[in-house]
């Protein structure tokens, strides 16, 4: 395997900037990449005609000296964002062979700044689950194994293809989406940074909708400053989505090697959850030291409500996702199922094109909002969720940004936890919070388990200080010089 | 509060998804499962607190009253299972 594809997306800008490779030798290194791992299952579409076409023209912008921020690096795009003439799944059956007639902002916005797609990833179908198992295209393969052992393990969902396609080094970075910790809880997984903005940085436009209020994209990456670099691009206001915000996208790269002295970090007690392994709270502890040693105070916060951000999600999002997904009734695109009359029509077409979860979603959000339950099931997690995030503005007067575990294990057997929904729901008892709040978070890799599976830590800033998150990040990657890769074995 | 079976029936048929009479009873069992473990924000207390109707607080933006983009029934029609003479094409609804 090619060199091209083990650099740092910083790495093979500067070289194509340097003319030590051109775009299309980079390209082409992914895309053979791409092409020898097919048995992890990230891809489920390959681009390479489109691929090289950008990346030719990459080169001649940037012979033109006409470069962007991005010009001629290779990415993934999660296939929950629209993408003009390229089919778009959202890993459903119910979408089938939906072709958009236009691009997602955030994509837009990548090609805008000269990146190449190489091809759409799999996920969990509509983004909903935690280890891609729900996806129409079967499970991602995670690339990562424990010592020993060819048993397949889930890069975590619902960006498992993201996730696991910069593990393997298929891409130099991918585009993912968090309503639940679908960014961090897969990017832990596979030893990958991950970070969920705000809500509202990136614009949800052209993105498919499962949870409207939770939903937001961002990036997954090699490194920290990958992140930021990527993470820049893909920001920025856009009137079409109502709830992007109007505000400047900082340089989030020159953040990354700030001191981070004199920083206070929260350690919210209720995260110490009960029957956590014991190597997560190691890590934990290894973390805080490393920020001590950074010049950075601890302090202990409380987040009295965390317990209760589960059960509030799995009322918020189904709610949400069940109006969301009313839309696939097989008349206007996608798949149709005819039957004896109108009605019929459409409950054939969404028993056939929806999978066994999402639809267990869609009831548990339609019997949540059903006439007698609204106000005791919706409403009452409307008030939680408050409660949640006024947790966070208490913890953020006393500090600047927290630290936690990003997911209660390391990955997880395919199979696993696949009868059991609530055993699956908790996986992302670290991350949800956050997007119930809409602060942004960060996970990266900070160690190993005893199986040699990598484990990560989460940074949770304040509202729009993704800024600290990438010095803090910075400094924890810095101390935690994690190296080790995947054995390639596909 | 347990889902029965008539229950699962009627919100499937709500939400538009047919459901096989003989997983009634096993999706009941499934999403009582899921209540039950939901059922402990009972706990809070959620006295006089406002709804959380948005992750982030902001004035809803307006824009100005125009079109801006469309006239094109063929993008439109371009992913539609039917169409035809530049419409959708559906079951009859009216008798």
């Amino acid at each position: 395997m090619s060199d091209l594809t083990r650099i740092t997306l910083k790495a093979a800008l500067e070289g194509l900037e340097s003319r030590a490779f051109s775009s299309v030798e980079l390209t082409q290194a992914h895309i053979d990449a791409v092409a020898q791992a097919r048995s992890l299952n990230a891809f489920i579409l390959e681009t390479p005609d489109q691929a090289l076409a950008m990346a030719r023209d990459a080169d001649a912008r940037r012979a033109r000296g006409e470069a962007g921020p991005l010009t001629g690096a290779p990415l993934g795009i999660k296939d929950l964002f629209c993408t003009k003439g390229v089919r778009t799944t959202a890993c459903s059956n119910i979408l089938g062979n939906f072709v958009p007639e236009y691009e997602s902002t955030v994509t837009s916005h990548l090609w805008r700044d000269g990146a190449v797609m190489l091809g759409k990833l799999n996920l969990d179908e509509f983004a909903m689950g935690s280890s891609n198992e729900t996806s129409a295209f079967g499970a991602v393969v995670n690339p990562w194994r424990r010592q020993g052992s060819e048993a397949k393990l889930t890069p975590g969902g619902s960006s498992g293809g993201s996730a696991a396609s910069v593990a393997a080094d298929l891409c130099l970075g991918a585009t993912a989406t968090d309503t639940g910790g679908s960014i961090r809880q897969p990017a832990a997984f596979t030893g990958t940074v991950g970070i969920k903005p705000t809500y509202g940085r990136c614009s949800r436009w052209g993105v498919v909708a499962f949870a409207s209020s939770l939903d937001q994209a961002g990036p997954i990456a090699k490194t920290v400053e990958d992140a930021a670099i990527l993470l820049r691009s893909m920001a920025g206001h856009d009137p079409r989505d109502a709830t992007s915000l109007d505000v400047e996208t900082p340089d989030f790269a020159s953040f990354v090697g700030k001191s981070v002295k004199g920083l206070r970090i929260g350690i919210p007690k209720e995260y110490r959850v009960e029957g956590m392994s014991p190597e997560i709270d190691a890590l934990w502890e290894q973390g805080i030291a490393w920020l001590k040693d950074a010049g950075c105070e601890i302090v202990e916060v409380s987040l009295p409500h965390t317990k209760y951000a589960l059960p509030a999600y799995y009322i918020v999002a189904p709610a949400e996702a069940s109006s969301n997904l009313a839309r696939y009734d097989g008349m206007r695109y996608g798949l149709r199922v005819e039957g004896g009359n109108l009605t019929e029509t459409y409950e054939n077409t969404r028993a056939k094109g929806f999978g066994e979860e999402v639809k267990r979603r869609i009831l548990i959000g339609t019997y949540v909002l059903s006439a007698g339950y609204y106000d005791a099931y919706y409403l009452k997690a409307l008030k939680v969720r408050r409660r949640i995030a006024d947790d966070f503005d208490q913890a953020f007067e006393r500090v600047d940004a927290l630290l936690t575990p990003t997911a209660p294990s390391a990955a997880f057997g395919l199979g696993e936890n696949a009868d059991d929904p609530v055993a699956m729901y908790l996986n992302d008892i670290f991350t949800v919070t956050v997007n119930l709040a809409g602060l942004p978070g960060m996970s990266l890799p900070a160690g190993l388990d005893a199986n040699g599976l990598p484990l990560g830590l989460q940074l949770i800033g304040r509202t729009l200080d993704e800024g600290t998150l990438f010095s803090l990040g910075g400094a924890l990657e810095k101390a935690a010089d994690f190296k080790t890769r995947p054995t390639r074995w596909w | 509060m347990a889902i029965d079976a008539a229950t699962v029936r009627k919100v499937a048929r709500l939400a538009r998804i047919a459901q096989p009479e003989e997983r009634l009873e096993p999706l009941a069992r499934e999403l009582s499962g899921i209540m039950a473990w939901i059922e402990q924000l009972s706990e809070v207390d959620t006295d006089g607190v406002v709804p959380m109707t948005s992750a982030v607080s902001m004035p809803m933006p307006l824009r100005d009253d125009v079109v801006t983009e469309g006239g094109d029934a063929n993008v439109v029609l371009s992913n539609a299972p039917k169409s035809s003479g530049g419409f959708f094409v559906v079951p009859k609804v009216v008798e």
